[in-house]
């Protein structure tokens, strides 16, 4: 049997902590109401911001984001569909931006934008995701290093399949001192790309667009911030999805 | 409980009883996003920002919460200004919260905060409470600073770099370039370069207050009036 000084103060309590929730979480709600849309917007200039590094905003006049089509492809790394954004310039398409994925990174998963025009060359490549070693493999960043400009221009005949690996493997591309696995692990990405693009140009320049959800814009890592804090690079959580397509690299050649 | 003077407060959250320094609560934090001083101070502001209003919430409501169930009521609090905090910052600063990502919802489970409500804010008036929160908050994000600073100072060789993510546009040019041409110390960077910073901090701060306490004693045969007023209550905070 219950004492009735005790059930009076369970229900006191009770009642108390209830009102708690009430009033915490209506704060929340309320919060989250007001600044909504401010967040998404804020989302969108940060991802327009990445793409419009990649395409010169004067070099097309549509809405990038309400003209994507989802690609899903081997050749992409990609594992479910992403979206590829289709720039236009008077109605007539100018340049496709691709994500794609480097699955053997030294740090794990490589995820990078690549902008191809239409003719084939590339316009610009951009790091998006990574969780490579800093100060070596973090090179990849345009932040850090301009390596990456190194594609600007580059297409598939220029240079020639055996140019599109880095020096050390007898291609065109600089490895940085220090770090081969990720610059060669970003220029097979970005051949890869442009394979995908040339075998499939005119379903992409001709696809019908449609507008893009915000949180999927953009490929991101699983776990958003560890992108750049590079707490865990190379740690045993990151090891796991790796998923090597190439004979694994020596590993030495990254170590700080 | 006497209520203690805001020049007290502010040198026991500042020095005396600093929470990274001298508490060693919320090192989780402390040691994961301090590897530049953009960082260490937007997650420092944040903290610090949780830690006042906590404080001044729940100094509001200790008549009517009951010691049963303070804790759990003490965490609804602390989750939903976190919350806030992490709504305003997406909203305001986006990128820096990118940045920072899983640390910010982890402000909740930051012990400073708990230990501070439970410690102090319920046992005295909104006002100090509110006070004390914002001293404490400010001396971990000072120390976070610091950290921060330093590993980004020996790490890159440069200072401030992206102060843009959490000052807009105006702090585009803050970066101070120490080193020109500086190859990068990896360690500095890494997760072990935290350990190894905090501890020379801490190492730092033990040294001056001996340092400070060695001065105290050769002085005290001429002031011994004061010595009469020292009071040792055995209450620990």
């Amino acid at each position: 049997m219950i004492l009735p000084e005790l059930s009076r103060s369970i229900t006191k309590n009770a009642l108390v902590l209830g009102l708690f929730a009430v009033v915490t979480v209506g704060g929340v709600t309320l919060l989250q109401q007001f600044t909504a849309e401010r967040i998404q917007a804020s989302e969108r200039a940060a991802q327009l911001r990445a793409l419009n590094e990649i395409l010169p905003r004067d070099s097309y006049d549509n809405q990038l984001f309400d003209s994507s089509v989802d690609v899903h492809d081997p050749l992409l790394g990609t594992r479910r569909p992403v979206p590829a954004y289709i720039a236009s310039n008077g109605g007539k398409p100018s340049a496709v931006i691709l994500p794609a994925i480097a699955r053997d990174g030294y740090g794990g998963a490589i995820h990078l934008l690549v902008g191809i025009l239409a003719d084939g060359r590339i316009a610009g490549v951009r790091v998006v995701g990574h969780r490579e070693t800093p100060g070596l493999g973090d090179k990849i960043e345009l932040a850090k290093d301009r390596w990456i400009l190194g594609f600007d221009g580059k297409s598939l005949e220029n240079p020639m399949a055996s140019g599109w690996a880095v020096k050390k493997d007898r291609g065109d591309f600089d490895q940085f001192a220090g770090a081969t696995i990720t610059p060669r692990a970003v220029v097979a990405a970005v051949h890869r790309a442009l394979q995908y693009f040339d075998a499939h140009k005119n379903d992409l320049l001709e696809a019908k667009t449609h507008s893009v959800a915000p949180e999927q814009a953009l490929p991101q890592l699983t776990e958003p911030g560890e992108a750049t804090i590079h707490s865990r690079a190379g740690s045993a959580a990151t090891r796991d999805d790796l998923q090597t397509t190439e004979p694994q690299p020596e590993q030495e050649g990254n170590r700080p | 409980m006497s209520t203690p003077s805001y020049r007290e407060l502010s040198i026991n959250g500042l020095w005396k009883n600093n929470p990274a320094l001298v508490q060693l609560l919320g090192l989780c934090p402390l040691l994961g996003v301090s590897n530049s001083a953009v960082n260490a101070l937007g997650l420092g502001l944040a903290t610090a920002l949780v830690l006042a209003c906590s404080n001044l919430c729940v100094s509001l409501v200790r008549g009517v919460v009951n010691t049963a169930v303070r804790l759990p009521a003490f965490v609804m609090i602390i989750a939903a200004l976190t919350t806030c905090i992490e709504l305003l910052m997406q909203a305001y600063t986006y990128e820096l919260y990118q940045i920072l990502g899983i640390f910010i919802p982890l402000i909740t489970t930051n012990c400073v905060i708990l230990g501070r409500a439970d410690g102090f804010a319920a046992k005295h008036k909104p006002l100090v409470a509110s006070f004390d929160g914002f001293i404490m908050g400010m001396g971990f994000a000072l120390v976070l600073l610091v950290l921060g600073g330093l590993r980004e100072l020996f790490g890159t060789g440069s200072l401030f770099a992206n102060m843009h993510l959490l000052f807009g546009p105006i702090a585009a040019d803050w970066q101070i370039t120490v080193f020109s041409n500086y190859k990068g110390f990896l360690l500095a960077i890494l997760p072990p370069g935290a350990f190894i910073v905090l501890g020379l901090l801490i190492a730092l701060k033990n040294r001056i207050d001996q340092q400070l306490a060695e001065r105290a004693k050769a002085l005290q045969p001429e002031a011994p009036v004061q010595s009469r007023r020292v009071r040792v209550t055995g209450v620990i905070e």
